[in-house]
This record gives C-alpha cells, structure tokens and sequence, in this order.
C-alpha cells in the first residue's frame, strides 16, 4: 500500500504554489507572443500619433516633478506605462473569466492553500508580466529618444509594482462579477476607457481645472489610476510621491479584499454563481 | 456505510443546500471508510453539488462534512490536501503539456521538486500515458484527456478520491479501463473513492452505493444489501422502487442509466 497524503503547511508550501502559479502564466504568455505584441503597439501608436499630433495643442507648463518645459511626448509616457499596467490588469481579469469557463478556476479554488494566497499568488503573477511589458514599452521609449531620465528606469521599478499590483487587483475584482467572457467588452467600455481618460495620463489635473471640466477634474483627482501615473512619473524622476503611493496602496488593499471576500463561497458573489 | 472497524474517510452530517427555492440537498448524512463506493442518482439528484460541498467551492447552509478527520468548515486546507478531485467538467489546461499540467497541479499542492519528478513518472506510466508526456492537452482523444486529469488526482496520493461523473463522454473501452483501474487503486492504496454516476453497471461493481434523489438520501448500503432490502430483482429495480417514480417516468429513467 502506498502511503497516502498527510496535509502539508506552512510557508515552503505556498511558495511552490505562488512559483506554479507564475510559471503557468508566463509559459501561456510565452505562447501568445501576439500579447506583447499589442500591449506594445497601443502605446506605441499614441506616443508617436497622438503625441505627435497633439504636440502644440496640448502645451504642459512645470509642473513637479519637471523643473523645465518639457514635449508632450515625454508627459504622456508616464501616462502610456500606466496604460500597459491597466490593459494587463484587465487580461488577468479576462484570463480569470476564462479559466473559469474552462474549469480552470475550479481546480485553483480547491487546491490547499488559503484562498486569499491562491488569489494573492495570480495577482503577483500578472503583475511580474505586466511590469515586464512596461519595461519593454520603457526601452521602445528610449529608442524613440522620448526623454526620459536613464536612472528613473530604476527608480520606477517599485511604483510600476505598486500600480500593477493595484491595477491588477482591479482585474481579480472584476472577475468576480464579469461571468462570461463575452460581457467583457462591458468591462473595456465602462472601467478601461473611463480610468484611462479621466486622469493625468494624457493632460494634467490643473488643465482640466482652468478647461472649467470641473467635473472631470474632480473624477480624474479621486481616479486610483490617477495616482498610480503620478507615482511612476515622480518615480522616473527620482522623487517620491506621498499621496499617490498612499492612495495607490489603500486602492491595492480595498480591491483585493473585495475580490477575496467575492470569492468567499460563503460570503461573496462567488456563491451566488450557479448550481451544481 | 458505517464501518466501525475502519477509520472513517468521510463523513457528511445533516448537510443542507438550497438555491432559492430549490433545495438541492436535504440533510444528507453518510460516513465513509476505504472502499469504492458510487454515489448513484439521476441528473439533478444533487451529487455535484455535494461534490462542489465537499471541495469547498459551496458551503452547505445547514450541516458539517469531515475529511480524514479535518472538517471542511474550519480546516478546509488540510482537509483539500487529502483529497484528490477529477471533476466532471474537464478542468486541464489544454494549452499546456501532459507534463506541465501535472506539475503545475503538484506545485500548487506544495509537493517538493523531487517527489514530483518520481511521482509524475509513476502516474504517468501507470496509465500508459507516458508517451504523451509531452504533447500539448489539446492533441489528446478525451479519453486520454480523463486519464490525465485522474494522473492529476493521484499525484498527492490523496485518501479520498472524488469523482464526478469521470466516464461522461467516455467510449466503453476507456470507461472500463478508467473504473478498473480506480478499483484496483482503491485496494492497493486503501483509500476511499466517491464516484457520482447515473449508471447502474458502475454502481454495481462498487463496496457501497449511497443513492441520491431530488437532494435526499434515499439508501446507503452494498448492492446485495440494497436489492435484498427492497425485494427487488435488480440494483436498477431497485433503484426506480426507491425513487418512486412512476410508470411513465421508468422509460425515460431507464434510458438515463
């Protein structure tokens, strides 16, 4: 007779569960090269389009952390790092619903590891992939000689981190309530686009202000993905940014929380997904 | 199926589950020890939700279930850990290997590098797949497919196997080698299987049978010992005398079994 299982615990086990959990994600994402691909293109495509047709429109005064006039090109690129770490954040959403469809989900939930960490170890896989495609998108800038600081390529490490971790559990939550994949062009019309336009990532908050777009100006102040832009720009300036690391990291800890109390079969949404 | 010789693998106690207004499981109590035993009962009987009880994914609104002595209410962990699960959706990651699909569920049970290579290898040759180690999930016929996912379960030799209408969509060869072989583990290994089934040939052949209908138990017993309580000629006579359905519904009943 063989011998059967006796429990395993502790530390040493959930790190072989958050090493699996990454190695499958970037083993799919090796396999969808195409990924990349068009994480790197959409920025792209603003920073040498947008940016280069809005140049004179949209003049940027200094304002912190720039101590000169600077091109719109360079203003925008904090925002367009932001936007791979938001896109990435929603693919781990869409990848949630998907493995969910497949039944994926189901061996996930009943493996034994608490499920906060099961949730916790996606998120910090999705997030390393995420912040890999900023970094790419980061070195596509230096060839564009968009000009950006060389020691602030470093120094954003942790705040694209932080972003793509909150971001990322904006995707866990999302997941939660997002069923099939096809209600996900929902998820792209009504988070996506309204983060991404309702914040500094294309103009700052003061232009919004004097435009009179009160009301925009005041969404894009209390926008997470606001913040999460100017944690990276201060960051790739070498300066911190208190109120953005602040409210970047209450934004990570509230969503994550809600994504783990939806995904409590006692408590949460999840319960309330079907019968068996 | 109460044996008090034996330790009990699973026990499930006065458990409940409505959805809505439908009650989908009716103060469902059994214990279990090392065996094969079929839990038998037509589509919509409430097996998969006591299926997806015992595995975490619902809580029951009424009642306790006990694994290996962990109770899934306050020691889910532990009590995950010693069990293995083939779920009647398939759940392999097709776009991954026959290999990585192992080893990414071994690590996630936390199993160290090297009990996975020796495990995987024994698995694997043991259900003749190691041939298609290799491959990617979704270049293998379905029934190599279940095989896999069963691989998946005896990876963390668990001491309850659960298995959710694993034949479903199977040809008859596969099923036939699929059931022999979990009997068989079931000897070698001492461990208990549940394995739902609406078919009366796989439910004949078990050590129990705990029949379900419309989320109440209905019997729990051997198959001798069922057919010999009801007078009956057959486990499916009997079968269609405990779920009391009339005339009409047998044609329809005996067309699902």
């Amino acid at each position: 007779m063989s011998a059967l299982s006796v429990p395993r615990s502790g530390w040493g086990t959930r790190l072989r569960a958050l090493y699996a959990i990454s190695l499958r994600e970037t083993i799919k994402f090796w396999h969808q090269r195409g990924r990349l691909l068009s994480a790197l293109v959409r920025p792209v495509l603003w920073l040498l389009v947008f940016a280069a047709g809005f140049q004179n429109v949209f003049g940027v005064s200094i304002i912190p952390p720039y101590e000169t006039y600077i091109e719109y090109q360079v203003y925008i690129a904090p925002g367009l790092v932001g936007m791979v770490l938001l896109f990435n954040g929603m693919q781990s959403s869409l990848a949630m619903v998907y493995d969910r469809e497949m039944g994926l989900m189901r061996l996930l939930l009943t493996a034994p590891q608490p499920r906060w960490f099961l949730l916790f170890s996606k998120l910090v896989a999705g997030t390393l992939l995420s912040v890999l495609q900023a970094y790419a998108f980061l070195f596509l800038c230096l060839l564009f000689r968009v000009g950006l600081p060389l020691s602030g390529y470093l120094y954003a490490l942790p705040a694209m981190l932080l972003g793509g971790m909150m971001l990322g559990a904006l995707g866990l939550l999302l997941s939660v309530y997002v069923k099939q994949l096809e209600n996900f062009a929902g998820t792209m019309n009504f988070v996506i686009f309204p983060m991404f336009f309702m914040s500094t990532a294309l103009y700052p908050l003061w232009k919004l202000e004097e435009s009179g777009a009160t009301a925009v100006y005041w969404l894009a102040r209390i926008n997470p993905f606001t913040h999460a832009v100017e944690l990276i720009r201060f960051a790739l300036y070498g300066q911190f940014n208190g109120v953005a690391c602040a409210v970047v990291l209450v934004a990570l800890l509230v969503f994550f929380m809600l994504a783990v109390w939806g995904y409590d079969p006692q408590r949460g949404m999840v319960k309330k997904s079907g019968r068996g | 199926m109460n044996k008090s010789v034996t330790p009990a693998i699973l026990s499930v106690s006065r458990v409940s589950k409505s959805y809505g207004d439908v009650r989908a499981l009716d103060a469902v109590s059994f214990t279990l020890a090392s065996g094969f035993y079929a839990l038998l009962g037509p589509n919509g009987a409430g097996k998969s939700t006591l299926f997806q009880i015992l595995t975490g994914l619902f809580v029951p609104d009424q009642g306790e279930a006990v694994v290996a002595g962990y109770n899934l209410r306050t020691d889910l962990v532990r009590a995950l850990a010693c069990m293995g699960v083939v779920f009647q959706q398939p759940s392999l990651d097709l776009d991954l290997t026959v290999q990585a699909n192992l080893n990414f569920y071994a690590r996630l049970h936390g199993l160290p590098v090297a009990e996975i290579r020796t495990r995987t290898a024994v698995e694997l040759e043991k259900m003749g797949l190691s041939e298609v180690a290799g491959k990617r999930c979704r270049a293998l016929s379905g029934g190599n497919r279940r095989k896999v996912e069963l691989a998946r379960a005896l990876l963390t030799r668990p001491r309850l196997l659960l298995m959710d209408e694993a034949t479903v969509g199977l040809d008859p060869a596969s099923r036939e080698m699929l059931l022999a072989y979990v009997h068989q583990l079931c000897r070698e290994r001492g461990m208990g299987v549940l394995w739902a089934t609406h078919l009366i040939d796989e439910a004949e052949r078990a050590d129990g049978v705990v029949v379900l209908h419309k989320g109440k138990l209905l019997a729990l017993g051997t198959p001798a010992e069922l057919v010999q309580a009801s007078g009956q000629a057959s486990l499916l006579a009997t079968f269609l005398q405990l779920s009391g359905q009339p005339a009409a519904e047998t044609g329809a009943t005996l067309k699902a079994i």
